[in-house]
């Protein structure tokens, strides 16, 4: 799960980890207000939404006076903020961040990540900070440093002086980022993070560390013991038919293409999406309806594809083990009564009871095509959207 | 033979006598799996069906002799669930349970290093070997016992769909082990590889990897070095978008990292018959095993 800057940096606060004073508005109005309360220009606008590339896509600007405050801020609010992490059709900004403007001396780069392969926790610093970390990761390596951290033994002193040096900080500044790191720690493994990143951390003229940007990212699976997090959740920033099928526990993902597809299974589900567009066409949606999915569930499912306007064609693939192929049927049945199905739908069905959901859909009277064999679904979705 | 399960190994599962424990543990009782124990704190002296249920894992291991365990324990307590079955020392745990955090499976996982106990899992299908016995809770009767092909797999149902394939080829299969689709497991692709290449039984691989992580890069990697054995494998996630979970927690591209393309074009250097077309795995099978 994701979050804001501005919620991050609440977060922060909670930890005593240094970040420009300043606050949160959706008004230019409100960010008039909190501006005066900042001590004195410049102070900076920054959009809220959760895509990165904010300020290249034009939604950071800096502001000299209080009147450039309220003209900016009118500016970023309600503007369509285009990033290369929010698509072409870009992202309505509904808030704006207002800070302080900071005497900066240097710009470096601070993350905690969890590390899939040595299952240690990774803290990465950089003295090339506020540039794009994958690039300077791919051209010059040596300048990321790299800390592995053991989960059961926690962060030592070691593991932040390796990360100070490495970032060659003045004495004083040294002193301030160890405790600073260590208490980043904590709250990456008290709120089970799954990223916590720092692009810029910044050194001021007076060798203080500050968290210019902030953005944490929270492993989705850890949430039941975080209930304070997901009163962060922001609707606004998830797909509406993505909000709406996981109310109903459904594993759903919305994609540009037109072939709508129902599977058990997420690499199942992957591999699917992978023969839509092997036989040509793009897939519309990811949908797993998971293990154990109830009638109710694939009528959901089904009702969820269907909304999506761009699908031509549905392809339902179910390997029957725990779900039963005749509870598929079911649901597709009831689906497709309640709804109405107005596209082709091609069901290639195979396991468990598999004859019994056969059945179901050749009694049912509804207009549905049946493949044999993946191979076979393959070419019958194609034909219908070619 | 076989890897890692055969039909002498004795199960105990964990959270037996929950719903899907229950209708689990059923399942592979009536595939010929001998199921001695159950385990579910505080309904110790109870049974299920005729199976005894224990307060411990290590009362239940000392009582039957149990040295393997299935655990279906719900995410919060899972990773106290693997560690403690850790602890009684039993040879191998298949983990069952979707959805632990990743940070308490980096604390399993560090927890197992220098013991002698092997996990299967998290988030997985779980391990069968054919006609002897299935330790998980994918659907038994698919599976053509007798060999001589080993199937290790990221995920469940895609699994399913590849055994069915191998067998509507008339090809049997060794062992076929889901290794789950999270970022942080126990046993690797390489693990398995390793001991199919060890197994005289297994003639030949196949690998199913999907996008997320370099576990498919690595696994290549060691196939070059080390595996003779031909090997045919299959990557899921060509069309998954960077940046979204795609259901299973390790299946997702972040940044230039885990796409499918790197993965295949890493598999094909070291000498993997790659299927891009999850339809014609079999008859891909079929031509490269029967050489």
């Amino acid at each position: 799960m994701k979050i804001h800057e501005y919620q991050a940096k609440e977060l922060f606060r909670k930890y005593n980890i240094p970040v420009p004073d300043g606050g949160v508005a959706f008004t230019p109005e409100e960010a008039e207000t909190l501006a005066d309360t900042l001590g004195g220009y410049p102070v900076v606008v920054k959009a809220q939404i959760h895509a990165g590339g904010r300020g290249k896509g034009g939604g950071v600007k800096l502001a000299q006076s209080k009147s450039e405050v309220t003209s900016i801020a009118g500016d970023i609010i309600g503007m369509n903020l285009v990033t290369h992490q929010t698509g072409p059709e870009g992202k309505e900004v509904k808030k704006v961040l207002v800070e302080q403007g900071l005497n900066i001396a240097k710009e470096l780069y601070l993350s905690i990540i969890p590390d899939r392969a040595t299952a240690n926790i990774v803290i990465m610093a950089s003295e090339a900070g506020g540039m794009d970390i994958e690039e300077v990761a791919a051209k010059t390596p040596e300048k990321i440093i790299k800390v592995y951290v053991d989960p059961l033994l926690g962060i030592q002193g070691f593991h932040c002086r390796e990360a100070a040096f490495g970032l060659n900080l003045p004495p004083a500044a040294i002193k301030a980022f160890i405790p600073m790191l260590q208490r980043l720690y904590q709250l990456f493994v008290d709120y089970d993070c799954s990223l916590l990143e720092i692009n810029p951390l910044v050194l001021t003229a007076e060798d203080g560390v500050i968290a210019l940007d902030a953005k944490v990212n929270f492993d989705s699976n850890a949430l039941f013991r975080h209930k304070d997090i997901m009163g962060y959740r922001d609707l606004d920033e998830e797909d509406p038919l993505e909000v709406e099928a996981s109310k109903f526990n459904l594993n759903y993902i919305n994609l540009d293409g037109n072939v709508g597809n129902m599977v058990n299974g997420a690499g199942l589900a992957m591999a699917t999406m992978d023969i839509i567009k092997l036989a040509g066409a793009e897939p519309a949606n990811f949908l797993d309806v998971g293990g154990g999915a109830s009638a109710e569930m694939v009528e959901n499912g089904f009702r969820i594809i269907l909304s999506d306007k761009n699908v031509k064609g549905i392809l339902i693939n179910i390997f029957g083990g725990i779900l039963r192929c005749d509870v598929l049927a079911e649901g597709v049945v009831q689906a497709a009564k309640k709804t109405g199905i107005e596209v082709p739908v091609v069901v290639r069905m195979e396991g468990t009871n598999v004859e019994e959901g056969r059945r179901i859909l050749a009694e049912s009277g509804l207009n549905l095509i049946t493949a044999v064999d993946l191979k076979d679904a393959a070419k019958k979705v194609a034909d219908i959207v070619a | 033979m076989s890897i890692f399960v055969n039909k002498h190994t004795k199960l105990l599962v964990q959270g037996i006598t929950g719903r899907e424990g229950q209708f689990h543990t059923r399942q592979c009782v009536a595939y010929g799996t001998q199921v001695v124990a159950g385990v579910t704190p505080g309904k110790g002296g109870q049974t299920m069906d005729d199976i005894p249920v224990f307060n411990s894992v290590k009362a239940a291991v000392r009582e039957t002799g149990a040295n393997c365990s299935m655990i279906f324990v719900p995410p919060p307590f899972a990773a106290d669930a693997i560690m403690e079955a850790t602890d009684a020392g039993v040879d191998l745990i298949v983990a069952i349970t979707e959805g632990i955090p990743v940070m308490d499976m980096m604390k399993v996982k560090n927890y197992l290093q220098g013991k002698p106990t092997r996990l299967i899992g998290p988030n997985c299908p779980g391990i069968i070997t054919p006609g002897e016995t299935k330790i998980g809770i994918m659907p038994g009767p698919m599976h053509k016992p007798g060999g001589p092909i080993g199937v290790v797999s990221r995920s469940g149902t895609l699994t399913y769909e590849v055994v069915h394939q191998l067998t509507l080829q008339d090809i049997g299969q060794t062992t076929c082990i889901g290794i789950g689709g999270d970022p942080v497991n126990g046993t690797n692709f390489i693990d398995c590889l390793s001991a199919f290449e060890n197994d005289p039984a297994t003639e030949g691989i196949v690998m199913v990897g999907e996008i997320g992580g370099t576990a498919e890069e690595d696994a290549a990697d060691f196939i070059t070095k080390t595996v003779s054995k031909p090997v045919v494998g299959f990557i899921a996630g060509l069309t998954a978008p960077p940046g979204r979970r795609m259901g299973h927690a390790g299946a997702i591209i972040s940044g230039s990292s885990g796409t499918a393309q790197a993965k295949i074009e890493a598999m094909k250097a070291a000498g993997i018959e790659v299927c891009e077309n999850l339809g014609e795995l079999g008859e891909m099978c079929k031509t490269v095993f029967g050489k």
